[in-house]
């Protein structure tokens, strides 16, 4: 019942704050926040579940009863979670009380609709990571896209009507390329699945049970390995667009520079990771023979992700823009890591994805602080910010190189498995090479990370708009420190995450991988 | 015996409720409490829903009943629609209390609606082309007039003469085409005339398959598929906004509960298009209006810039995702995969007898207020009515197929039934529609919650029939996404009993 607890306190919680006096708004907001936040620790405490949540392990906190029917199939109500789901409705419940707090300087218009959506959309995304049939996910899936328009749409910035509607449809429209690609394969198993139940079409494709998928009126039929490649580059494109992977990136940046801070929080650190999550869920848990085929287009697209990505970053000039790109980047890394199938590659690929949530949140967030102060975001207008707001520029500076992957932050812990995975990768040809070119985009982060850094935070102090700059408020600092500490914590002791996740990622990989 | 007329309860409702309202109307015209007539009508609609919930959920037609000599029928899917007719008659009549304020026939108003309601209800049940005929006149002969109940009113008597011609055109379109397949079957009873199908499509394949597309372009009228479409979006902007919820909502499903029937039971498509007895491909037609109809619709709403007209375009669109459902019928599936998107079109309608009708009745709160057409006549309404703008929020974006109400579930339903089927690029085409649907959809979303509100609107109080109508329609689209399971299981018994 714990599961629904963290579903159902923020969703309740969102309803009361949703009518709650504005100015009590964000601090009923902070206190609502702080169940699930507590609830997860202590989820994570008292985690006993072993394996992967669908190949068979044990899965922790689990519910399950009937729900629908959908024709021959049973659409069921069965969410847990395993190694993999865990550590990231931690970090949707750590990145929601953070981002909260992130807001109570930026918002200061409708503030109850702001933290009542922002509560919603807590529920979706823990419904996101805990779900384990396919209806119910999807459900989740799309429910986030609701607040999330709303938090682009109404407290964004001047062109956020543009970006609101671009997000939703961009993303909407992937799903439903998604959903086609997915329920050919359901039907393709034809008697073999009696459900819409994760677990059981993910063993039952892994069984190789799929069958062919008949065409009307010629009496053909699409045979199942053609359909099972059909439906792997369905779902892969379907998820692609949220991770987002080069060439369906061009709603992100639109969406996180218009977005007010706290929402680029949650596209960044959490939504981003619904598609890296879903991709390894779906794509590559439950098709790895298909994902082996293709390892070299999905590696090539991941390394141009992490390339042009950095690349796009290098020429912006606006902070939030900087950061925005990067997320590519970054998330190149997960795919790469995901289709190595090696140990540390799809390990890494699940520990980046925590650990680039909480650094690209803890960017965002310092951005906003900066912004807060100067109301600027391009580099050419700020210099010597440090010497105003020394705790948030330390702050950035340390966000910036654990981006770079500076040892003993949490981004070097995820690189580091991942190039060590992809590295050895017996599924992908000429593994080394892709590793090496994508270790290049390092380089690259650094180059423009320093460089916005040098620009804005060092030199003497001076500043194009006319603001006066002082310290950050108590609860911005707090919340950034927090995360510092938190990707410390990972970088110092990934094992704390990695070991679950590895517990729950090694069955992915037991085809072509190899253990350490 | 007494099962059977406990069995007509629902359609009993309906014509309880009409009768009681002439006699009320009859005895004294001018004092009658207008009140009293919303709330017969009102108790009509809900007493038909519960009695057809009931019936349907106690397992009362395991086996489908056979009335009056096979002329009627009532099994799970009659029930089902005559609990969306129901719904949507009580949540119209109840808002029509505030919006026929101070208006002139108002018992003849809830007269006309309970008895267009009698006839769909009778159309849910039809088991022969007679009387599929008799129960279309006899909802659609009120229709015309509910459209033209704002008589000072230049569009809406324009609207209902629209409506009424082309109506009739269908009408005789549809006779004829009935007249054509007694010609070669020689029965009007739809089981004889599935068994006579086989030989007739092979002695005289001419003559069946123009009465069989006869009937099917009838149908298509009513319910309103491209190139049938061109009176709907006429009648529905010009009709009084409650008029034009009850025949987008309720009217719409009554002509697809006779598709339904018709095609999948008195036309075996093995015996109307077999290659060696080919009359017509009534499948493949569905198709084609299917993929017209979804694109037509959405594209058009796109460009509206009149919210009841996008309605009226949108309500077109959803009529393209139902006609799947038929078009899904292929035989490559098997009986699930058909099953189940015949069942998802029931599911869907049931829906979106909610959240659209929910949408319409939003619209009438808007002419109430006089607020204008436009989309940006709703521009920061939000501030004003919150309430309402949740609630039609929530229709919106049910509508465009978010997991905000049942909506959602029963538009992938639909997707996952044509999947099945074989026929997966028609729910690729449901796909680009349903991501376009979200642009037209969110526009007002967006203009209520988003754009700075008109300085000098006026918002001349709440009307509480209305806004408890609307309530209710936004409260039972939420809780019909967990709560589809009430439903889901008949629908799909329903249509696996059809097939």
């Amino acid at each position: 019942m714990l599961v629904e607890a963290l579903i159902a306190v923020p969703l309740v919680g969102a309803a009361v704050v949703a009518v709650a006096p504005n100015e009590y708004a964000e601090r009923l907001a902070l206190g609502v926040s702080a169940v699930p936040l507590v609830g997860s620790l202590y989820m994570y405490l008292a985690f006993d579940g072993s394996g992967n949540a669908l190949l068979g392990g044990d899965v922790a906190y689990e519910t399950f009863f009937e729900w629908l029917t959908l024709g021959p199939y049973a659409v069921n109500y069965h969410v847990g979670l395993d190694g993999i789901s865990l550590p990231l409705v931690v970090m949707t419940t750590v990145l929601t009380t953070l981002s909260i707090l992130s807001a109570w300087t930026p918002i200061d218009d409708r503030q109850r609709q702001f933290y009542g959506l922002m509560l919603f959309m807590e529920a979706a995304l823990v419904g996101v990571f805990a779900a384990l049939d396919f209806l119910l996910w999807f459900v989740f899936w799309e429910a986030v896209l609701v607040p999330m328009y709303f938090l682009i749409g109404v407290w964004g910035g001047p062109r956020r009507k543009y970006a609101a509607i671009k997000f939703f449809v961009y993303t909407n429209i992937a799903s439903l390329v998604m959903f086609i690609g997915f329920f050919a394969l359901v039907f393709g198993l034809g008697d073999a699945v009696g459900s819409t139940g994760l677990p059981e079409i993910a063993q039952a494709l892994r069984a190789g049970q799929l069958g062919a998928l008949g065409l009307p009126g010629t009496g053909a039929a699409i045979p199942a390995d053609v359909l099972a490649l059909s439906a792997f580059v369905a779902m892969f494109v379907g998820f692609a667009v949220k991770v987002p992977v080069v060439p369906f990136h061009t709603w992100l940046p639109d969406a996180h520079v218009e977005a007010p801070t706290p929402a680029s929080v949650m596209l960044a650190g959490v939504l981003l990771k619904m598609g890296t999550y879903a991709l390894l869920r779906f794509n590559f848990t439950m098709l790895p023979e298909q994902a082996a085929t293709l390892a070299v287009p999905i590696a090539a697209v991941a390394v141009v992700s992490v390339i042009y990505g950095a690349l796009l970053a290098l020429a912006q000039s606006d902070l939030k823009r900087i950061v925005a790109y990067s997320s590519v980047s970054s998330m190149g890394y997960v795919i790469l890591g995901l289709v190595a199938y090696s140990y540390y590659g799809v390990g890494g690929a699940t520990f980046q994805m925590i650990a680039h949530g909480l650094i690209s949140g803890l960017l965002f967030m310092t951005v906003g602080v900066f912004y807060n102060a100067t109301h600027t975001r391009m580099v050419g207008d700020m210099s010597g910010l440090a010497d105003r707001m020394p705790v948030t520029a330390s702050v950035f500076v340390a966000g910036a190189f654990a981006y770079m992957g500076l040892p003993l932050m949490a981004g070097f812990a995820a690189e580091l498995f991942i190039f060590l995975g992809a590295f050895r990768s017996t599924v992908l040809p000429a593994a080394p090479l892709f590793t090496a070119a994508a270790m290049f985009g390092i380089v690259v982060v650094a180059g423009y990370l320093l460089w916005a850094m040098q620009r804005s935070l060092f030199g003497p102090f001076r500043l194009e708009t006319d603001y006066d700059v002082g310290r950050a408020p108590v609860h911005d600092v707090a919340a950034i420190v927090t995360l510092v500490g938190l990707i410390v914590l990972l970088g110092t002791a990934p094992e704390l995450l990695y070991d679950m996740m590895s517990d729950a990622t090694v069955d992915v990989v037991e085809m072509g991988g190899e253990l350490p | 015996m007494s099962r059977h007329w406990l069995l007509l309860a629902p359609a009993g409702a309906f014509l309880a409720a009409a009768l009681a309202l002439f006699v009320i109307d009859a005895v004294d015209r001018d004092t009658t409490n207008p009140t009293v007539l919303s709330a017969v009508a009102t108790a009509g609609g809900v007493v038909a829903a519960v009695a057809s919930a009931v019936l349907l959920l106690s397992n009362a037609v395991a086996t489908p009943a056979e009335l009056f000599g096979g002329q009627l029928v009532v099994d799970g899917m009659s029930l089902i629609f005559t609990f969306i007719f129901g719904s949507v008659t009580a949540l119209v009549s109840l808002a029509s209390l505030d919006y026929t304020r101070g208006l002139p026939f108002r018992a003849e108003y809830y007269l006309l609606v309970t008895l267009a309601a009698t006839g769909m209800s009778l159309m849910a049940s039809a088991n022969s082309l007679a009387v599929v005929f008799v129960a279309l006149e006899l909802s659609s002969l009120p229709s015309y007039a509910l459209v033209a109940y704002l008589k000072h009113n230049r569009g809406s008597v324009e609207a209902a003469l629209k409506y009424f011609l082309v109506g009739a055109l269908s009408s005789s379109i549809l006779l004829y085409g009935i007249s054509l397949v007694y010609a070669a079957t020689g029965s009007l009873l739809f089981a004889d005339v599935a068994s006579a199908a086989g030989e007739a499509a092979a002695t005289y394949p001419g003559v069946l398959g123009v009465g069989i597309l006869l009937v099917l372009g009838g149908v298509a009228f009513k319910t309103a598929s491209v190139p049938f479409h061109f009176w709907a979006p006429a009648a529905y902007e010009g009709a009084p906004a409650p008029v034009a919820a009850f025949l987008s909502s309720a009217s719409k499903a009554a002509g697809f509960v006779v598709a339904f029937r018709v095609f999948v039971v008195a036309f075996p498509i093995d015996a109307v298009a077999n290659p060696s007895t080919y009359a017509v491909d009534w499948v493949l037609a569905f198709t084609v209006l299917a993929v017209l109809t979804m694109t037509v619709g959405n594209f058009a709403a796109a460009t509206q810039e009149e919210v009841k007209r996008m309605l009226a375009y949108s309500s077109i669109g959803h009529a393209g995702y139902v006609l799947i459902g038929l078009a899904a019928l292929t035989g490559v599936g098997g009986v699930d995969a058909e099953s189940t998107a015949l069942g998802a079109s029931m599911l869907h309608l049931l829906v979106y007898g909610f959240m659209n009708t929910g949408a319409f009745l939003f619209i009438a709160l808007g002419e109430y207020w006089e607020l204008g057409r436009t989309f940006e006549a709703y521009n920061g309404l939000a501030e004003d009515a919150p309430v309402a703008c949740l609630a039609m929020t929530v229709f919106m974006f049910s509508l465009a197929g978010l997991p905000v109400g049942g909506g959602f579930l029963s538009k992938y339903f639909l997707v996952v039934g044509a999947v099945g089927a074989g026929v997966w690029w028609l729910g690729a085409v449901l796909a680009v529609n349903s991501a376009l649907s979200l642009f037209y959809y969110s526009r007002v979303v967006k203009a209520m919650w988003i754009q700075p509100p008109a300085e000098d609107r006026e918002i001349d109080g709440y009307p509480p029939a209305l806004y408890a109508a609307i309530v209710t329609a936004a409260l039972v689209t939420v809780l019909l996404l967990p709560g589809l399971a009430v439903f889901d299981g008949a629908a799909f018994d329903a249509a696996a009993g059809l097939l």
